[in-house]
C-alpha cells in the first residue's frame, strides 16, 4: 500500500524530470531542424536527403536523448497517476520551451503570443490541483 | 495548410499514442521499485503488450510530424499549439480509460484552448 504523501512525492519528482527534459528536447529538435533547413517539396528523394541530414545532426540526437529521458519518467508516472492529470500538469514545460525559444534560439514572440502562453499555463495551474488518481489501482 | 495538417497529426497521433501507453502501463501496475534493473524489467514487461507497440507507433508518427513542422515553424509556436492535446487527452482519458474528469479539469482544459487560440493568432 502506498501512502498518500509518498504517492505525491514520487509524482512531483517525476513531474520535475519531465518539465526539465521535455522542453530541452523540443528546443534541441527545433535547433536541429532549423539547421537541416526547410523544403517546399516533400518528394521521396528530397525526404531521403533530409532524413540523412536529420540523422547526422548532433542537436537532433541530444533532443532525442532528452525526450527519451522524459519518456521513461512519463511511463513510470503513468503506472500510478491518471493520464488526464499527468498530461496537463507536465505542460508547465510549455512556458520553459517559450523562454528557451526566446532567449536561446532568439525567436520573435509577439505580446499576443506571450499572452496565449501565459493563459495556457494558467489553464495548467487550474488543472494541476486535482487528485492524481481517480480510478482504482491494480 | 501544411503546418496545420502536421500539427493535427502531432496532436491526434501523439494523444492517441499516449492513451495506448497509459493503458499498457496501467496493465503492468504501479511501479514501486526505482532501481535501474527493476525499471528496466518494468519497461521490458510493458514492451510485451500490444497496446504499448500501438502507442509507440502512433507516438513515432507524431514525432516525425513534429520534426517536419519544426523545420518550418518556431519551437515557441509549435510546442504551445501542441497543448491542444490536453483537450484531446481529457476526452481520451474520460472515454477510453474511464478516468473521472472533474469540472475543474474541464475548466483548465478550456483555458488552455483559449491560450492556444491566442498563440495561433499572435503568430500572424
Amino acid at each position: 500500500m502506498t501512502s498518500r504523501a509518498g504517492l505525491h512525492f514520487k509524482t512531483y519528482c517525476m513531474l520535475l524530470i519531465m518539465i526539465v527534459f521535455a522542453p530541452l528536447g523540443n528546443v534541441m529538435l527545433g535547433k536541429g531542424m532549423k539547421n537541416v533547413g526547410t523544403t517546399a517539396i516533400w518528394a521521396p528523394s528530397e525526404l531521403f536527403h533530409i532524413a540523412w541530414r536529420v540523422f547526422m545532426s548532433g542537436y537532433i540526437w541530444l533532443g532525442v536523448a532528452s525526450l527519451l529521458t522524459f519518456f521513461v519518467a512519463y511511463m513510470l508516472i503513468l503506472s500510478w497517476a491518471d493520464f488526464s492529470y499527468v498530461q496537463p500538469a507536465s505542460s508547465v514545460a510549455l512556458l520553459v520551451v517559450a523562454l528557451l525559444g526566446y532567449f536561446y534560439l532568439g525567436e520573435r514572440i509577439s505580446p499576443l503570443h506571450w499572452a496565449g502562453i501565459v493563459i495556457i499555463c494558467l489553464g495548467v495551474f487550474v488543472v494541476g490541483n486535482t487528485p492524481p488518481r481517480t480510478t482504482e489501482g491494480h | 495548410m501544411r503546418e496545420a495538417l502536421l500539427l493535427f497529426l502531432v496532436v491526434v497521433s501523439g494523444t492517441g499514442g499516449e492513451i495506448c501507453v497509459t493503458r499498457a502501463m496501467k496493465h503492468v501496475g504501479e511501479v514501486k521499485d526505482f532501481r535501474p534493473l527493476a525499471v528496466a524489467r518494468v519497461i521490458l514487461r510493458a514492451m510485451k503488450l500490444p497496446w504499448m507497440w500501438i502507442g509507440i507507433s502512433m507516438m513515432a508518427l507524431a514525432f516525425f510530424s513534429l520534426l517536419a513542422v519544426l523545420s518550418i515553424e518556431n519551437v515557441s509556436f509549435v510546442v504551445p499549439v501542441t497543448a491542444l492535446n490536453y483537450a484531446a487527452g481529457a476526452l481520451g482519458g474520460k472515454f477510453f480509460l474511464g478516468e473521472r474528469v472533474t469540472p475543474r479539469r474541464w475548466a483548465g482544459v478550456l483555458i488552455v484552448c483559449i491560450g492556444v487560440t491566442l498563440v495561433w493568432l499572435g503568430k500572424r
